[in-house]
This record gives C-alpha cells, structure tokens and sequence, in this order.
C-alpha cells in the first residue's frame, strides 16, 4: 500500500477509515467557522432544514469581518440576525473590529496540526500554514455542518511544492505565492491541495506560511498546508490550542505533480489586472501611477507584514501627493502590538488612513472604494475587476514592500530601489 | 434520478468569477437573490441580466465561479431562472454550492458552443450528455459522484437534510 499525503491522512483519521485520492468521504469537523459574509444565509439555511440546535456550540465560531465598518444600515441588521443566533445557541461571536476570521481562527488556537476546519469564506484554507486541513465552504454546507458536525469531502490529490533556496533581500513571501500563481495558473490546483515542502518551507516563520496557504485559494486548491514544527509548536504554545498531534506525508506518499520553486532566483513581482495569476516582473510595469496603496487583509495585515512596509516608508518625511494610504490590521491583536511598537504612530505620520480590524477595503465592504480610474496597489490576494468595489479602477498586488515603495513615489517601484535609502 | 432540461446557451468565456457572477459590494445592500438578480454578470456584460429569458443557460470556459465561496453567486443565477451552468470545469466551493443549491453543474468540452445555440442537458445515474440541437452533436460530461446526485436529486441540500436528518449516503 503506497503512503499517504497530509491529506490523506487527515482526512483518514477524521472519517475514521482508510480514505485514499478520490475517495469520498464523511469527517467530523473540528472547527465550523463562519463570517457575516456567509453566516446570514447559513441560518437561513439552518432553518430550512429543520435545524433546531447546532451540534456542538464550542466548535462552531463567527466572525464579523466583511462589514467590520458597516457602510450600510442593512449591515447593521445582518450583525443582529447574526448575534441573536449565536446566543440563542452558545455560539461565539467576534464583534466587528476584531478583526478577521482567518487571523482569529488562528490567534484563538482554533486551528491547529491534524485538525478539520470548515470555514465559510474561500480564504479558509490559510489555517494549512499550522498543519491544518482547512478548506473554504459555502452557507449550505455551513449550515448541514452546524446541525451535524459532519461535512462530506473527495479526498483531494496534493501537489508536491518544494521550496528551495533563500529569497534575496527585497524578495518576500508574497512574490513567493505570486510566483506560484504565475507557475500554477488560477484553476491549476483546482479540487486539489497544495504541500508544502522544502528547506524553504521549513526556514519560513508562520506568518509567512500564512501567505501562502492562504493564496492556495487563488490557484482553486481545497487546501495549502504546511509541516509542523517547532515554529508552529511555539506559536501555537501560548494561545491554548490543546493536545497536538502533527501530521507528516509519508515519505512513498504519492503526489498529482511536484513543482520546485527556487526562492533565490525570484525578483519583486507583480499581480496586474484583471488576474491573480496575470504576474509579470515588477520592473515590467514600473513607472505605472498609482494612486491607492493598500496595506492590510488576510493575506498581508500581519505585524511583519507592517515592518516590512514600514523598513521602506521610514526614510522618508511623508508619502506621495496623490496617494491615498489605506491601513487595516488583520486584527486587534496585531493592532495593538504595532500600536505598542510605534509602527502604527509612524504609519499615520506618514500620512496613512487607519480602518478598523477586519476586512477593510478588499472587497468593498468595509472601507474605502477606488474612485473611477484609480490604480490601487495592494497587499491582498485578489484582483478582480471591481472586486473592491469599483469595476472602474484597478488593482495590482504585490508585496507591502512593493505597496510601500509605490507610497513614497506614486508609481509602481521596485522596493530594492529604494532599500539603500532606507538603511 | 433523470434531469431532462432544454434552454438556450448563454457563452461566457473562461475563469469568470464570483464578483463577476455578483460583486461582494452588492451585497451589503441585499442578499435577497430577487433584487440581486439584476446585477448577474454586471461587470463582464452590464446588459446581460435584462436579456435573460426563461430557460436560459449559462455556458463557460474553464475554472467558472472561482474566487469567493460566496453562496449568492448560485441563488442569484437560479433567481435569474437558469437552472444549469455547463462550463468546462468548475472551482470547487461553486461546484459544492451549485449542488447544494439544485443548480445543476455541467462539467463537459464546451468549445464549440455559441451563443444562441439550443442545448439538451441530460443528467442520469449512467451520466452527463449535453446535446447541441442546434448542431446535432453529442457531448458527454463528468459523472457526479454518488452522494451529489443524491443531494441534486433531492433539489438540494436543504430537501436532502429536511428528508434524511443528516448524511445518510453509504458512501463505501
């Protein structure tokens, strides 16, 4: 019998038999999560089916981070709908601005190695950065999932991503992912999971992991999941994540595919409209304007993330005329520690726009909306037209050290340009 | 189970998204699939919605309804009153929510369909065969696997759950 992948046997051990690619199969769920974006349609749902109770109130979560600023009195009454639900059942809630579900899922030691977690909203599968199988559903299955526990899955083929390699200075996890998407394309791990693998991988600190499980999603993968190790033992140390139990591919694990990515031949890279996968060199498109400049999101609002921005911003008094800086931390917590550092102090000297914890302005939810023919470089996952809003601008994604560089000058830089500058 | 349905093919082409399908910013507004429904496809084809007519179908390239898990992205198509996309692949959460929802996803070669063309989209335990009656051809799709025709057949994962209590496929 050949071994098995992370998913396998994860997925084995959850629906508690041999399950193998291509198989389908039913698992106990560890952890159903849902978002304001999702949850008012799952108690729709819920209620359709004749739900009453929900299976278990302590493995079930909702987060209000699409309308954590809430641009419409309507918002206001899905968080109601939502927050009579979860007290009716003993649900907890993370109230708007406390930031995203995909960080929370992760500072609360919800996810953690060998764990199941479903979550309603695509970026679910970020939770694979700490050895998780963790994969985004819809408010249907939330909904059979609440009354439950169990949800039906195909166990996935994995691609084998051996990461190679050191980036050079100016290179971050982001142009990691985007070369990525570049190679894979957006459908190229399409019902698959992607595992992550390498010395790379394992040198990488979790919240870069984070990035790249989290952009899994924009390449169609069910899941991104990483090893665990002693970083995610120490990360997970402190929050309370309980007994765990890593999971390791089996060394004759078979694999769809293998792609090896050599991190030290990467430059700064680009995602440009209207396609995550639409990636060029950023010295391509330098000199494009650009006139909106997003820190922020589940992909890019984590403290590290901030210090990379700010390591370029520094050097100088004020960002671009022209240039509006937006900056949302993925949650209070990391709010507060880049408020405890200075970095937040900084930002706002510079010129920035603070929004609270949450998603912000990455899908036009709960933030600012790019006015017609602005060009927004951003820290997100996710460029489609309109996506934040406004089918009328466009967005380009890159590392917040490329976003910082476009602050200071107003037109898509490479970073490494002005590195010497900020020394 | 045998689903037996005729429309007329509506051709978009490939990765069309879920903000395409419906923009996530619509949606602070209502998520009322009735309302939603005019804004289907704004931002590939803003007169796309007022064009629609009873028993259209969707017909895509690859990779349709990647992006955003977002549920809308199905009720708002079959608010619309189209009852089946038939794309060449699917993202997975749209796939799992087209099921859920009783919308019936097509996975199957849909190059040499146009626009207009008069499709017959047959569905049984045997599998998926799409006829262009327009062109007289035959196109098999991808088998779903058991537990999803169990759930289409029911009408959806609610009528699935309100019938059964729960998962009840023997899925071994």
């Amino acid at each position: 019998m050949p071994g098995k992948t992370i998913s396998e046997k994860i997925l084995s051990r959850k629906s508690r038999q041999d399950a193998c690619v291509g198989d389908l199969v039913i698992c106990e769920v560890d952890v159903a999560m849902g978002t304001d974006g999702s949850v008012p349609m799952a108690i729709d749902f819920f209620r359709q089916m004749g739900g009453t109770r929900v299976f278990d109130p302590e493995r079930i979560v909702f987060v209000l981070d699409h309308y954590a600023c809430r641009l419409q009195p309507e918002a206001g009454d899905l968080h109601v709908l939502i927050k009579e639900f979860a007290v009716q059942h003993g649900i907890t809630v993370y109230d708007a601005g406390e930031g995203i579900s995909h960080q929370i899922m992760m500072e609360s030691g919800r996810t953690g190695p060998g764990r199941l977690l479903v979550g309603a909203d695509s970026h679910s599968v970020t939770g694979g950065a700490l050895n998780a199988f963790a994969t985004g559903i819809g408010s249907s299955d939330l909904a059979a999932t609440m009354i439950s526990g169990r949800i039906w899955l195909k166990v996935p083929q994995s691609i084998r991503v051996i990461l190679d390699g050191q980036c050079e200075e100016g290179v971050h996890a982001k142009d990691v992912a985007l070369a990525l998407a570049r190679a894979i394309g957006s459908d190229g791990a399409s019902y698959m999971t992607l595992e992550f693998q390498g010395q790379a991988a394992g040198d990488m600190n979790i919240d870069d992991r984070l990035v790249l499980s989290n952009m899994a999603a924009e390449m169609g993968a069910k899941a991104g999941i990483f090893r665990a190790d002693q970083k995610t033992s120490a990360y997970l140390a402190p929050r309370g994540a309980g007994d765990i139990i890593e999971v390791d591919a089996d060394p004759d694990a078979r694999y769809f595919s293998q792609i090896t990515l050599d991190l030290s031949e990467l430059t700064p890279l680009i995602a440009c409209p209207h396609a995550v996968d639409n990636v060029v060199n950023i010295s391509e498109v330098a000199g494009t304007p650009i006139q909106m400049v997003y820190l922020g999101t589940c992909t890019g609002g984590r403290v590290p993330d901030f210090h990379q921005a700010l390591a370029i911003l520094k050097a100088h008094p004020r960002i671009a005329p022209g240039v509006q800086l937006l900056v949302t931390p993925a949650s209070r917590e990391v709010e507060a520690e880049l408020r405890k550092d200075g970095t937040l102090d900084k930002l706002i000297d510079l010129g920035a726009i603070m929004t609270p914890p949450g998603c912000g302005s990455c899908c036009g939810t709960a933030g600012p909306i790019p006015a017609d023919g602005v060009n927004v470089l951003s820290t997100a996952n996710r460029n489609f037209k309109a996506r934040m809003g406004n089918a009328k601008a466009a967005i380009y994604l890159a590392s917040p050290a490329a976003c910082a560089a476009a602050a200071i000058t107003g037109r898509i830089t490479d970073p490494r340009l002005l590195m010497g500058s900020s020394r | 189970m045998r689903i037996d349905i005729q429309g007329r093919a509506r051709v978009f082409g490939d990765n069309v998204n879920t903000d395409y399908i419906v923009q996530s910013s619509r949606k602070k507004e209502t998520l009322n699939p009735k309302v939603l429904r005019q804004y289907l496809l704004e931002s590939v084809d803003p007169s796309f919605a007022n064009s629609i007519q009873p028993g259209d179908l969707l017909v895509a390239g690859k990779n349709f309804g990647c992006g955003s898990a977002m549920e809308v992205a199905v009720s708002v198509v079959l608010a619309a009153g189209i009852q089946a996309v038939v794309a060449a692949s699917f993202a997975r959460t749209y796939y799992r929510n087209a099921v859920n929802n009783g919308l019936i996803p097509v996975e199957c070669d849909t190059s040499a369909i146009c626009e207009g063309q008069r499709l017959r989209v047959l569905l049984d335990d045997s599998g998926v065969r799409v006829l262009n009656v327009s062109t007289g051809t035959e196109i098999s799709g991808s088998p779903l696997p058991g537990i999803m025709l169990d759930i289409l057949s029911a009408g959806g994962l609610v009528p699935y759950f309100k019938a059964h209590g729960g998962f009840v496929t023997d899925l071994r």
